[in-house]
């Protein structure tokens, strides 16, 4: 694994953009590219990727500490090789992801409703803000309450705080074991059929596809064996869980809408090409509608995440959109962030 | 503070009726929280009793600049909740309703002055409970847990407040009333949940929690094991980590600690040990019994001096009570102690230790330490008596000490009770005057007015030069340009 730190470098470029207000586009190796509105033609990329390598990572501390650029492959192997893991499944599109994404993003993948998201994960950053500073927040320690949370406010705001030069994340032990399994069951026996298992401890993912409950197992061999004799079904290939993860699974959709929904909500229950996260996340593949009029009286919220730029309606967000006060707050973070504007503009909502 | 005083009282009485304390007597009940060493009482005390009462306080505070300060319990022991002479103290005592279960979902919707202990009586009969359980349960409110961002024996396992809270319903300063987070697992634009976490009633007034509510576990059990030294009893919480087992709680108490507890509650404690740890593993049963094993072998190989295995609900509520008592406990042993709250890497643990009791014979102050071992979360007991000339001080002094000391080996001053009053100087020590005036921005972009709960949590640089501990990073100081703030 290759390690170098470009810190003074990344600073110099952010204090020159914010010098000439001009706007950068932060990439790592541009696996998510497609998540999140295009910049605006000729912003400047501001590349990260070579920024990598792991600074600490002991496995009794439970903790690593990695540069933004650094695939999250190789985290991932690192983590493995001591029977470790990233616990909240971050999706590792076209295998090259790097963490700096993995953070901004704050995407997790199918382990996260009995596991966590990401940001329950962060311990710390490194970042620059738009001031041009190198700041840290948070740390390497399991609990800390000194300051606002800065770190996990970072998380998931898709580069638009400022730049991540590193991350510190809490790590968890493998599990000792671990199937998948397919059950069939009809799209209406789902919920009441997941409802029976919420106190059965080892589930580590369930998602239901085209009339199979899809179950993940995690746990010691004998949690497994007595879990199973719960739940019957066949054993499947694991390889479905990455597939999802990495929406691979829909890679004939043009429009493809994920729903993020309390599980027991009965929103595109029918309609959901794939109901992930126990229920709460659902995959709407070419409804020919704007699912977001559907959602009005329900908790949640609708991101297009695959679309055709051309016949995209001119104006229309991507992300949820917010109400007044709460994208208020945004825009007035992003100004006490990112004064001049400079980082990834427009890319989570047009206004900021 | 340029108020026509009788008005505005007046006006806030419009609001809330007769829910409002101006007499002194009354009003020095709430003149400190658990930090009983600072006391300040307030101008006044309003209770309100609904969301619109609380948005129309908000509004005459902000608009007055008057500062508001939002009160939980006053369990807090940090200060977040001492009063403000100026200001208009906010109980949410009478915000005191479960206001929905949702069995399917796992989430309890609940008013902000619910205790924590209540919310987990209220779904015992589903199987239910919710996981962050701060030895404080019984009196601390859900709000302030929020506002603290909480944890409990449990949260190795289970988390923190900000990993079992869905949703937030917020007053802002100017009366605006807002959820951030959702039910569902995730939800759109920045996590304005997290930021909320912790914030210590900095950043908004909650007025409502929606909490995740686990399933019971089918079994569990608590493994008590004495120690012959402090350093023997910290290798073993590393080495029980280095397993792969994730214990539900992991706990460790110094022999001050140990006696305390067992003179007060009778737990079964052996007082002749140095170190105490206390392990309680939970899950399926036929995961249980494995990992037992497992814990057991690590314990012998650390030498640990007897080993007792509680399974019943009534012998790990025993052994549990003595930990959870711990802090009255020592409390018993002298007139005043001083509850501190670092966090550090496990690793640091038996050095920390050390220093810490060096520390205590130079300043001539007895200290016991009980801490959450497994997440490296310190709480020194330091014992004095605000009575003799100097002792107070000298306390304050000793924990000023522990926690740089903290900060030294790569941990931080707070790791659950919050910066408040209490550590707002160690602040300048762990945070250069960048990363505060990065703080200072989002308070602003939450209270353009700084009007909630002003003087705490994060200090103005100008604090900071007087206190002169600037944050020194790698031999020099990163920002040593004071003029732009
Ligand atoms: C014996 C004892 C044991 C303790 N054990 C633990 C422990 O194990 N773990 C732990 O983490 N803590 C512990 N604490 C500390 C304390 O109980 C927690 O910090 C608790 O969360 C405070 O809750 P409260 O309702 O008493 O809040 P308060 O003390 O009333 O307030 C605390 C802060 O929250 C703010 N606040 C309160 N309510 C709101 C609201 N609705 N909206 C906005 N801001 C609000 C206040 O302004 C203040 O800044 C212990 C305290 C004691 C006395």
């Amino acid at each position: 694994m290759t390690s170098r730190d470009m810190t003074t470098l990344l600073l110099e470029q952010v204090q020159k953009a914010t010098a000439h207000n001009m706007p950068v586009t932060i990439e790592g190796q541009g696996s998510k590219r497609f998540y999140g509105h295009t910049a605006a033609e000729n912003t400047a990329c501001l590349q990260i990727s070579g920024h990598s390598g792991v600074i600490e990572y002991e496995p009794g501390e439970l903790v690593i500490r990695v540069r933004a650029g650094t695939p999250l492959a190789d985290v991932n192997q690192l983590l493995s090789s001591n029977r470790q893991m990233l616990a909240f499944e971050p999706p590792d599109f076209e295998n090259r992801s790097t963490m700096g994404g993995v953070i901004a993003s704050g995407l997790s993948g199918p382990r996260r409703p009995y596991a966590g998201s990401a940001r329950d994960f962060v311990l710390g950053v490194r970042m620059i803000t738009g001031h041009g500073e190198v700041l840290e927040f948070g740390g390497q320690v399991m609990k800390n309450v000194a300051g606002y949370d800065v770190s996990r406010l970072v998380t998931g705001s898709l580069g638009t705080l400022g730049l991540i030069l590193d991350v510190s994340l809490k790590v968890l032990p493998e599990p000792e074991a671990e199937v998948t399994l397919g059950l069939p069951i009809a799209r209406q026996e789902l919920q009441s059929r997941l409802r029976s298992m919420q106190d059965m401890f080892p589930l580590s993912a369930a998602a239901h596809q085209d009339g199979v409950l899809y179950l993940r197992l995690s746990g010691s061999e004998a949690a497994i064996q007595s879990a199973r004799q719960k739940t019957g079904g066949e054993e499947t290939d694991s390889g479905f869980w990455q597939k999802l993860n990495t929406l691979a699974c829909f890679s004939s959709a043009k429009e493809l809408w994920r729903i993020s929904v309390a599980p027991a909500s009965q929103i595109f229950l029918k309609e959901a090409e794939v109901i992930d996260w126990g229920g709460g996340l659902r995959w709407l593949v070419d409804p020919g509608f704007d699912p977001r009029e559907q959602l009005a009286g329900e908790d949640g919220h609708a991101t297009l995440v695959k679309y055709a730029e051309a016949k995209l309606p001119a104006g229309v967000e991507l992300f949820h959109p917010l109400p007044p006060h709460v994208l208020n707050l945004h825009q007035r973070l992003k100004q006490q962030f990112d004064p001049a504007g400079v980082f990834n503009p427009g890319r989570m909502y047009r206004a900021f | 503070m340029d108020v026509d005083r009788q008005g505005f009282i007046r006006e806030l009485r419009e609001i809330c009726g007769d829910n409002i304390i101006t007499d002194r007597p009354r009003l020095r009940v709430y003149e400190t929280d658990g930090l009983t060493a600072k006391r300040q009482v307030p101008w006044v005390v309003v209770l309100p009793s609904n969301i619109s009462e609380v948005q129309q306080i908000a509004r005459l505070c902000d608009s007055h600049r008057v500062p508001l300060v939002a009160r939980g319990a006053g369990t807090g022991l940090s200060g977040g909740a001492t009063p403000h002479a100026e200001g208009v103290l906010l109980s949410l005592a009478r915000f005191n309703r479960i206001l929905s279960v949702d069995s399917e979902n796992m989430l309890a919707k609940v008013e902000p002055g619910v205790t924590n202990l209540a919310i987990s009586e209220h779904v015992e009969h589903l199987g239910l409970y919710y996981a962050p359980d701060p030895s404080s349960q019984i009196a601390c409110s859900i709000g302030g847990n929020v506002a603290e961002n909480s944890g409990g024996v449990h949260c190795l396992k289970y988390g923190l407040t900000v990993h079992n809270v869905r949703k937030l319903k917020l007053v802002s300063p100017q009366g605006d009333l807002y959820e951030v987070g959702s039910e569902a697992f995730d939800s759109a634009g920045y996590d304005l949940l997290a930021v909320l976490h912790g914030s210590e009633g900095m950043l908004g007034i909650v007025v409502e929690v929606t909490v995740k509510l686990l399933a019971k576990p089918e079994a569990v059990c608590v493994v008590m094991s004495g120690f012959a030294s402090v350093e023997s009893a910290a290798t073993a919480v590393g080495d029980i980590i280095a397993t792969g087992i994730l214990p539900a709680g992991l706990e460790m108490m110094d022999k001050p600690a140990i006696q305390a507890a067992e003179a007060f509650v009778h737990a079964g404690y052996p007082t002749d040990a140095e170190a105490l740890l206390l392990c309680e593993l939970d899950g399926i049963e036929a995961e249980l019994q494995s990992q037992l094993d497992i814990l057991q072998a690590v314990l012998q190989k650390n030498n640990a001096l007897d080993i007792s295995v509680a399974h019943s609900d009534a012998d790990r509520a025993r052994l549990w009570m003595g930990r959870k008592s711990a802090f009255p406990a020592v409390g018993r042993l002298a007139p005043d102690y001083f509850c501190m709250d670092g966090t550090i890497p496990r690793k640091q643990l038996a050095r920390v230790l050390g220093e810490i009791s060096e520390l205590s014979r130079e300043f001539g102050l007895p200290v016991a330490n009980v801490f959450h071992a497994g997440d490296g979360n310190l709480h020194p007991l330091i014992l004095y008596d605000a009575n003799l000339e100097g002792d107070l001080e000298k306390a304050e002094q000793f924990g000023a000490k522990i926690l740089e000391l903290c900060i030294e080996v790569g941990g931080t001053i707070t790791g659950e009770h919050g910066v408040g009053l209490e550590k707002i100087d160690q602040m300048c020590v762990q945070f250069s005057p960048a990363e505060l005036a990065v703080f200072h921005g989002v308070k602003a972009a939450f209270d353009p007015n700084l009007i909630l709960n002003p003087g705490k949590a994060v200090p103005t640089l100008h604090r900071c030069a007087e206190f002169g501990a600037m944050h020194v990073h790698a031999g020099q100081d990163k920002f040593p340009d004071l003029e732009r703030f």
